[in-house]
């Protein structure tokens, strides 16, 4: 079986962010995000503000630059959408380098790239400092319904399942004589997807019951020490409110 | 043009109507949740885990529609119909919650977006259409089958319309908005093929190995279900 539930995005490093508890770094991004998303778009410096922030919190948490870098091109698609806008737009226009511009459409393209791209590196950041079981207690923690931590631990639980399986019936195929080529993949694909996803629910259904043998009832045991203390909370607040205080100084000036 | 490729990230969509999809996302989602809670029994619970596992492999999957343009499946229909309704956008919501807060992929502030087209919009259409389609198609896997492709169709279209309407309310720039929406109908025809056959082989295969297991075929079961589970069909290697 795979080892840990650690996730493609998170980096094991020991820091004072990794060790901060999830749930006061799920409230501070998420606060980060909206104070971005509100801030009007023509304000440069308060968006350069948000940058510097945000390459503080990577130094602290010990996440290098080229590596957020790296998985910030999930963004790619929208900046493409966003370079297209100068050119689809309405309203006024400029020319530069003789290319017809909508004015609208630029200040568009640019405020999908700073808020997009900010909000990515904020994600990633804490991708980056929090393990998924730590994300779904952080979750518990911050009264989200039941329900939704369940699946989400039992997503957690058969994602690995899955892909192990997967991993076991591709071994068998190619035991048995099966030569994979690129595009003739798609139909042993297509056969196996449905006996994947039986085989894999029959072997978490056993560790399931299992598990309700054992005495769950719908909830991960907490480990001790729970709550997060006033300190951590100061400290996550930080984020947001530096945020907060560049765009107030910003809109006010 | 590129389509989305991914979630909607924040900054396509203004704050006031995110701020207002956020909180129709909250609710519907609070309604899933007391409705759901009665379906969540002993057997429901670790399939919707799966359910959730599989969509979130799926939407890994980006495949290229047209040069340029890539899509991923979003698996509302699927869930509808091995889960039901109401677990079923619990599960997709689950998912995007996660890629969004671990996987950067779709924005905090637009997970009211993405939550109500593809939990929301999706699932419903998907569960609408797999209950109208079973009413006149055999009730067979190979009709279970091809109602969910159908389905499945249709709901990402209707998903993708979702996106649609949110930038007409609240795009942060004005686009011709009868070109987005072919634009995006069109791309989304083509994932949803793609979607329906992966949701139509799943289905059928569950529905002929464990049918006990389809949510959607539970109305129409005519003994009730025996207390023990029939032993499995499938062989499955090595002990967990």
């Amino acid at each position: 079986m795979a080892g840990g539930h650690a996730h493609p995005l998170h980096l094991a490093r020991d820091s004072a962010v990794h060790r901060l508890p999830a749930e006061v770094k799920i409230v501070a991004v998420l606060l980060f995000t909206v104070v971005v998303v509100i801030t009007p778009r023509a304000e440069f410096a308060a968006f350069a503000g948000y940058a510097a922030l945000l390459a503080a919190v990577a130094a602290a948490a010990r996440v290098p630059l080229p590596w957020l870098a790296k998985r910030a091109t999930i963004e790619l698609p929208f900046v493409l959408l966003a370079v297209a806008l100068p050119f689809a737009g309405h309203g006024e226009r400029v020319t530069w380098l003789g290319m017809s511009l909508s004015v609208d459409g630029l200040y568009g393209a640019w405020n999908i790239f700073a808020k997009g791209t900010l909000g990515v590196v904020a994600s990633l950041l804490l991708a980056a400092t929090t393990t998924m079981r730590d994300l779904i207690l952080g979750l518990d923690r911050l009264r989200c319904p039941r329900v939704f931590t369940q699946i989400a631990t039992f997503m957690l639980r058969y994602m690995d399942i899955l892909a192990d399986d997967a991993r076991r019936m591709r071994i068998a195929r190619l035991s048995r004589g099966y030569d994979p080529r690129f595009l003739w993949q798609v139909k042993a694909f297509a056969v196996s997807v449905g006996a994947l996803f039986l085989r894999a629910f029959e072997r978490g259904e056993r560790v399931y019951l299992a598990m309700v043998a054992r005495g769950y009832t719908g909830r991960l045991p907490r480990p001790e020490g729970a709550d997060a203390s006033a300190t951590q909370w100061a400290a996550s607040a930080l984020l947001p409110a530096a945020a907060a205080g560049i765009a107030v100084a910003a809109v006010l000036r | 043009m590129n389509v989305e490729a991914m979630h909607i990230a924040n900054g396509i969509v203004n704050g006031p109507v995110s701020g207002a999809f956020a909180a129709l996302a909250v609710l519907a989602l609070a309604v899933c949740v007391w409705r759901g809670r009665a379906d969540l029994d002993d057997r429901l619970a670790p399939m919707a885990g799966l359910v959730a596992a599989f969509i979130f492999a799926v939407q890994m999957l980006n495949f290229q529609v047209l040069p340029g343009v890539s899509g991923h499946l979003l698996g509302g229909t699927l869930a509808a119909i091995l889960v039901g309704p109401w677990v079923g956008a619990l599960c997709v919501s689950t998912v995007l919650v996660i890629q969004c807060l671990l996987f950067a992929d779709g924005g905090l502030t637009a997970l009211g977006l993405n939550i109500t087209n593809m939990a929301l919009l999706g699932t419903a259409a998907g569960y609408l259409l797999v209950a109208g389609l079973l009413r006149l198609l055999p009730r067979t896997p190979t009709g279970l089958a091809a109602t969910a492709f159908v389905a499945s169709v249709a709901s990402v279209v209707i998903s993708s319309q979702g996106f649609v309407l949110e930038y007409w309310l609240g795009g942060t720039t004005r686009l011709s908005l009868p070109t987005i929406s072919l634009t995006m109908a069109g791309v989304h025809v083509l994932i949803g093929i793609g979607e329906g056959l992966i949701a139509g082989t799943t289905v059928a295969t569950v529905s002929r190995v464990r049918p006990d297991l389809v949510y959607a075929l539970r109305r129409f079961r005519a003994v009730p279900r025996p207390a023990a589970a029939p032993t499995p069909a499938t062989v499955a290697g090595g002990a967990a």
